[in-house]
């Protein structure tokens, strides 16, 4: 069937604010649907809050709005623009839920808006547990014995019938499996219960078997009108059972199920989705595996795109959201060509002849008190994914792309004590694998760590084979390693920062890249082609691995290399990707290749629809010097990509590679306090007393020196992490303990707070000679709050136009002294009229996407044009600098304190929110104003 | 396993422990092509030489189906998904009574395994059967190669490490082009597979896939397995009401005396199957012409078209030679199945007589189940030829 003609007009729901269990997955599965329908000549409209989205971008879309997702900003948009469709499946639950609500009330009946993408009558089927339970039953695919509880007492009853505890339990009706959980013992039985009831919108949980240690599988499927079903990709799990598939390391495609029982849970998953209604899209499956007896039974079914199908689309290189759009508007699988090989059909299922793995991303060092244990409730924030051609490299690949200091899967530290890793194993950790392999070095067997983790023995085995790799390496010089032993290593996904550590002489990074080198041995570069080589495939989607053979043919053209912000996690969140995304348009739009490397698969920049090349590589030094030694870019981008990029912007420096836009040097001058104050001072700008420590005692003088209270923090960090505010000595000792055990060697800095001050942020454009100030966001909340976790008003609600005048002074002065090309955001304080200096980051900020959107103006497009040589004066003579603002926009921060039921709320200098909200508000009765406004106190602490 | 197209060598074999860890030293081993490529890697399984046709194939899972495949006889299989041995074998997964593949060449071997269902570690399946392996090579670099290239003879060694031996080695093996197999791993004897009150199915066997036979099992026929060659007066004393034309290696084209018996059980009025190297023997006796292709089909993912109901089947290949499509012209099949791919022929219902067959494989194993209602359509065939008789 081709497209529908009498559909003309579509409406996207996006997805809101991050949260966790609902990331920046659903900006790539809308921005790539928004892009095909509009393809396809359709006219898409296009609702989401979240203004650090790509979706929102007028690139995307034709009509956009940014409204809150509620039942009644979709209907005034319906109103208005009158769609012919919905299409609710791209924006994850909160779509799906919106447009449920609506369709139970008879509205989009009513307005004769189709829903498309998703049989609405089956979604209650999916979502509510006994009706699941039913229909499975009836279609003869197994389930976890379970019972609807709708209170305590009934709770007891079901666990007595199960046969006592472990149970788990999962309240009906809440996002990313609010208040599930498992219960083991008695004494926590009544309040886990007591707590899902309560959160449950019905009051109802599911008292079910518990399946701990079971196998899991997940199933990526696609299905259009003619009831054609294919299977994108199947992840299996590392994790077993018990652990929610978001917060699970994972790995594509399942590699211990054997052909037979493969295709059981196949023929199951095609016929669950064709038992949910007709409708054409996507879907994804769950399934669990008892290794002891093969039995299969079905977890749960989502019939929309889902995070996993972000992933098991890089992991693939099949575009699942782009041909789920075409699919819901009429087009059949056989209709539609695979696009990455541009000869074959998209109606098959990709082969891979690689290991993809996903290692989940937390922040649990951002809440004081947090149970660290993994659940079935959802904790991660982000997530990062590697190719390799084995398991072994993809998942140290996977290790070096956490940016959370490892360089690999351990063998680049000294190990915990033995008791401790036992302890890690026994329970659910995120650093698994690592135990895994840390039991491996000290002696453990197989078995042993088997039946503690209930890890699957094939993977134990891969891990064990890296850990005697490590112990052949460990009795040998570098220089003892020869061609064979480096390629196996290599192949193993080692780092050359772990060879180095490994080895017996006291070598560096360096040397083993030199000795390397010497050896003739350098990546090669392999193409995701989605159908393992069998025919010629066009797209440029790349990883590298220690093979013989290198697909990826440098062109003659100028190159502009962009780094991507890794993993999302508080701080560094979409908005950097955001603006990644935008520098790579705008370096294609001057002329240049723009190539990408990042390794977070949520992301729109690992589409590889969007750079002319896309490396899915660890932003890790290493891997990225490999890749610039192999396209040889005029210059690399790093101020797009959040401190991920940044931190590599040192060493670039230090290898001769250019970095595009400000130089090392400025950079550098803005982290070093010191020189940083000597610059204010020498304009003239106020800032507050501050001072440096590398020792405690260093840190106690220099405090009893500046007064307090006191801003405690480490040098090169983002989004606040380790930041508090001491007021007495004892304080300034225990926070600057705590930030040397995370981060030692780091130089704390102490700055005097200023209590009761504005807090502002400042986003501008500097082309080295002309500055433009992009906007001033005045926060609601008192200075002391992390500037990620206030209420941001753009244009300023209640400063003087003399202070706006010497806000928009200093920046100006700041930017040109520091010979920034390209962005700079600059922290202040006002108190009366004076403005104080806090920090100034020459880099993409968090909230330049959030001011892109207020003001309707491509900041980082323009930005990255400046870096590349563009003026100013060019973008402001055509109109482009002018804001298209009327009245405020304000930036509320959203936080996803559900997760952490066992944290206490509050607000300081270290950011805790995990998304943001943009709401245009005309004058200051409005509830979006009011609400922060009021409550601006309330959860201010230390 | 025929020992004269298989010439493996018994070679320093560690009886004891084959299956032991990777502490133990690699062997090395070395694959030569004819066109002069050598790679080395591990030996892996038997440790020997063989040779034969390199080809590739693209299933994820389903390694053990894949090297007892009588179809691949005389192949050496490439498989593209890296790890190969992951869950071990099992005696349910075996499409033949041993393998059937001349060698194994993966990317990475895992010698041990995790699968309750399994009975050992391909390692010690491969060297029970003698069946010689190389690991630890660049396998997309080779399908690239052979993609380009087109298929190809190769030689496997652990034993002979000499380069310009091996390459010599593998310019002198037989072509799969013109060569008859199927002669090779039919049955000896006939036999009765199945008792059942169902149709009653005689089967040429050029080399059946054991599922074929379990899927005919599993709706209630009787099935009797006839050695290929078999004169069609016996198959007739068994009073069949339907006849299938087995999968199995090798190039029809040098089947003659087997396409004259297709030819001739087109006459008797019975409902006619054909799977793979069978279709490709119908297709030839109703008149139509098969080629051989540059690069096979082989792998569990291929999208086929029902032309009739125009729905999409995802289906194993497995597959050298194609019926050409031009040849459809004259008008003596419909064409009923294409590969969405590359527009080949996959299914035809012939005209002259009542018969289908198909390129793919319904029986899967390894694969998808998209296709087993062509089986429930042979019995609706044959149960329709019983009533109307």
């Amino acid at each position: 069937m081709p497209k529908r003609q009498d559909i003309k007009k579509i409406l996207l729901i996006g997805s809101g604010p991050i949260i966790i269990g609902q990331a920046c997955e659903f900006d790539y599965s809308g921005s790539q649907a928004a892009r095909a329908l509009r393809d396809e000549g359709y006219e898409v409209v296009l609702v989401n809050s979240n203004p650090a989205t790509i979706m929102t971008d007028p690139v995307t879309a034709d009509k956009i709005y940014l409204q809150a997702l509620t039942p009644a900003s979709i209907k005034e948009i319906v109103e208005i623009e009158r769609p012919d469709a919905v299409l609710p499946t791209m924006g994850g639950q909160t779509a799906l839920n919106l447009a449920n609500e609506l369709h139970q009330k008879g509205y989009w009946e009513k307005m004769g808006v189709e829903v498309i993408g998703v049989d609405i009558d089956a979604i209650n089927i999916t979502e509510d547990r006994q009706q699941f339970r039913d229909l499975m039953e009836k279609i003869g695919v197994d389930q976890a014995r379970s019972r609807v509880a709708k209170s305590l007492l009934e709770a007891k009853e079901i666990t007595q019938e199960l046969g006592g505890l472990p149970v788990v339990i999962r309240p009906s009706f809440t996002l990313g499996g609010s208040g599930g959980g498992i219960v083991w013992t008695p004494e926590e039985f009544d309040k886990k219960v007591m707590r899902g009831l309560e959160l449950s919108p019905v009051h109802e949980v599911l008292m079910e078997e518990c399946l701990v240690g079971w196998k899991e599988f997940e199933l990526e499927l696609l299905r259009d009108a003619n009831d054609n079903v294919i299977i994108i990709c199947t992840i299996e799990n590392v994790d077993p059972m018990g652990v929610h598939t978001g917060d699970s390391l994972t790995v594509a495609p399942s590699q211990t199920l054997t052909d037979k029982q493969f295709q059981i849970m196949r023929d199951a998953a095609i016929r669950m989705m064709r038992s949910i209604g007709t409708f054409a899209g996507g879907c994804n499956v769950q399934f669990a595996l008892e290794p002891a007896t093969g039995r299969m039974i079905a977890i749960e079914i989502n019939p929309r795109v889902s995070r996993s199908s972000a992933l098991a689309s890089k992991a693939t290189g099949y575009p699942i959201a782009k041909v789920a759009a075409r699919l819901a508007v009429g087009y059949t699988l056989d209709e539609l060509p695979n696009e990455v090989t541009g000869t074959t059909s998209a109606c098959f299922e990709p082969s891979i002849d690689y290991v993809v793995t996903k290692i989940p991303r937390f922040n649990f060092e951002k809440f004081e008190g947090v149970d660290e244990e993994l659940s079935t409730q959802m904790k991660a924030v982000g997530e990062v994914m590697a190719i390799g051609r084995t398991f072994n490299e993809s998942l140290q690949k996977a290790w070096q792309s956490l940016e959370n200091g490892y360089a690999g899967l351990g063998a680049d530290r000294e190990e915990s004590s033995r008791l401790e890793i036992r302890n890690r194993l026994r329970k659910s950790y995120w650093d698994r694998t690592l135990q895994i392999r840390n039991a491996f070095r000290m002696g453990a067997s197989v078995e042993e760590v088997a039946d503690v983790s209930r890890v699957d023995p094939w993977f134990l085995y891969q891990i064990q084979d890296i850990v005697a790799i490590e112990d052949r390496l460990s009795g040998l010089a570098l220089s003892q390693i020869d061609k064979d032993l480096m390629r196996l290593v290599k192949r193993n996904g080692f780092s050359d920062v772990q060879i180095a550590w490994l080895v017996a002489d006291d070598v560096t990074e360096d040397e083993v890249r030199a000795h390397r080198l010497a050896l003739g041995l350098k990546p090669s570069f392999m193409l995701v082609d989605t159908c393992a080589g069998e025919f010629p495939a066009q797209t440029p989607y790349f990883y590298s691995s220690y093979e013989t053979h290198s697909e990826s043919p440098v062109s003659d053209r100028e190159k502009i290399l962009i780094l991507g912000s890794g993993p999302n996690r508080i701080g560094q969140g979409i908005e950097f990707d955001y603006s990644c995304v935008h520098g790579v348009l705008a370096a294609k739009e001057l002329g240049y290749e723009a190539i990408m490397v990042n390794c977070n698969p949520e992301t729109v920049s690992t589409d590889f629809d969007v750079a002319d090349k896309l490396y899915f590589e660890p932003v890790f030094w290493e891997r990225v010097l490999d890749i610039i030694e192999h396209e040889k870019p005029k210059g690399v981008i790093v101020q797009l990509g959040g401190q991920t990029a940044l931190k590599l912007a040192a060493r670039f420096a230090g290898s001769g590679v250019e970095i595009i836009g400000t130089s090392y040097a400025n950079m550098d001058l803005a982290e070093d306090r010191g020189q940083f104050s000597d610059l204010l001072k020498e304009l003239d700008i106020p800032y507050p007393p501050y001072g440096r420590a590398r020792t405690p005692r260093e840190a106690i003088e220099t405090a009893e020196e500046i007064g307090y209270p006191l801003l405690v923090r480490p040098s090169y960090v983002l989004g606040g992490q380790g930041m508090r505010i001491a007021i007495n000595k004892e304080e300034v000792e225990k926070y600057v303990g705590q930030i040397w055990k995370l981060l030692p060697n780091n130089v704390i800095l102490l700055d005097l707070f200023l209590e009761n001050g504005i807090e502002l942020d400042v986003d501008a454009i500097c082309d080295g000679e002309d500055v433009w100030v992009a906007g001033i966001m005045q926060h609601i909340e008192p200075a002391g709050v992390h500037s990620g976790d206030s209420t941001a008003v753009v244009p300023p609600y209640s400063l003087s136009e003399a202070v706006q005048e010497k806000v928009r002074t200093y920046v100006r002065q700041i930017a040109l002294r520091m010979n920034v090309v390209g962005l700079v955001n600059v922290q202040m304080v006002v108190k009366g009229e004076d403005v104080y200096v806090i920090e100034a980051n020459p880099r993409a900020s968090r909230t330049v996407p959030f001011l892109a959107k207020a003001m309707g103006i491509p900041i980082s497009n323009i930005a990255t044009k400046v870096m590349l040589g563009r003026r100013l004066a060019e973008f402001r003579d055509a109109g482009l600098l002018e804001s298209k603002l009327t009245g405020y926009a304000v930036k509320e921060p959203v936080f996803s304190w559900d997760k952490f039921p066992e944290v206490r709320k509050e607000l300081g200098p270290e950011m805790k929110s995990t998304g943001e909200a943009i709401a245009f508000i005309d004058d200051f009765d409005d509830e979006a104003f009011k609400k922060p406004f009021e409550m601006r106190n309330l959860y201010l602490s230390r | 396993m025929t020992q004269q197209y298989q010439q493996t060598q018994q070679h320093q074999q560690n009886q004891h422990n084959p299956s032991s860890q990777s502490s133990q030293t690699p062997r090395p081993c070395k694959l030569a092509l004819e066109d002069g490529l050598v790679v080395v890697g591990e030996a892996v399984g038997y440790h020997g030489e063989t040779g034969g046709e390199l080809c590739f194939n693209t299933s994820m899972t389903g390694y053990q189906e894949i090297f007892t495949d009588p179809s691949y006889h005389g192949q050496i299989m490439m498989m593209t998904y890296p790890h190969i041995g992951n869950y071990g074998t099992a005696d349910i997964d075996m499409e033949a009574d041993e393998p059937m593949v001349a060698g194994v060449v993966v990317r990475a071997f895992s010698r041990r395994y995790s699968n309750a269902m399994a009975d050992e570690s391909l390692e010690d399946f491969m060297t029970r059967h003698r069946l010689v392996g190389i690991s630890g090579v660049d396998t997309r670099a080779l399908v690239l190669h052979i993609r380009e290239k087109g298929v190809m003879n190769a030689v496997i060694s652990s034993v002979d490490l000499d380069d310009d031996s091996l390459i010599e080695k593998a310019r002198k093996w037989p072509s799969m082009e013109g060569l008859e197999l199927a002669s090779r791993v039919t049955t000896k004897e006939a036999y009765a597979w199945s008792e059942g009150n169902g149709p009653r199915i005689a089967v040429y066997d050029y080399g059946v896939k054991r599922n074929i036979l379990r899927s005919f099992e599993a709706r209630g026929c009787a099935v009797q397995v006839f050695p290929a060659g078999t004169d069609l007066a016996v198959v007739k004393t068994w009073s069949p009401d339907g006849i299938f034309f087995s999968n199995g290696p090798g190039d029809p084209r040098s089947m003659p005396d087997d396409i004259e018996m297709v030819r001739a059980a087109m006459t008797l009025g019975v409902p006619l199957f054909g799977i793979c190297l069978g279709h490709q023997l119908m297709s030839l006796a109703a008149g139509l012409d098969v080629y051989k292709m540059y690069v096979g089909h082989r792998g569990a993912n291929h999208p086929v078209q029902n032309i009739r109901t125009g729905a999409v089947e995802v289906s194993t290949q497995n597959h050298g030679f194609a019926v050409s499509a031009d040849s459809l012209k004259e008008g003596v099949a419909e064409l009923t199945h294409v590969n969405l791919n590359d527009r080949t022929v996959e299914g035809l219902r012939y005209h002259a007589f009542d018969g289908f067959s198909v390129q793919y494989h319904p029986e899967a194993s390894p694969g998808p189940h998209d296709s087993q209602y062509l089986f429930d359509d042979f019995i609706t065939a044959m149960s329709r030829k019983s009533t109307s008789a």
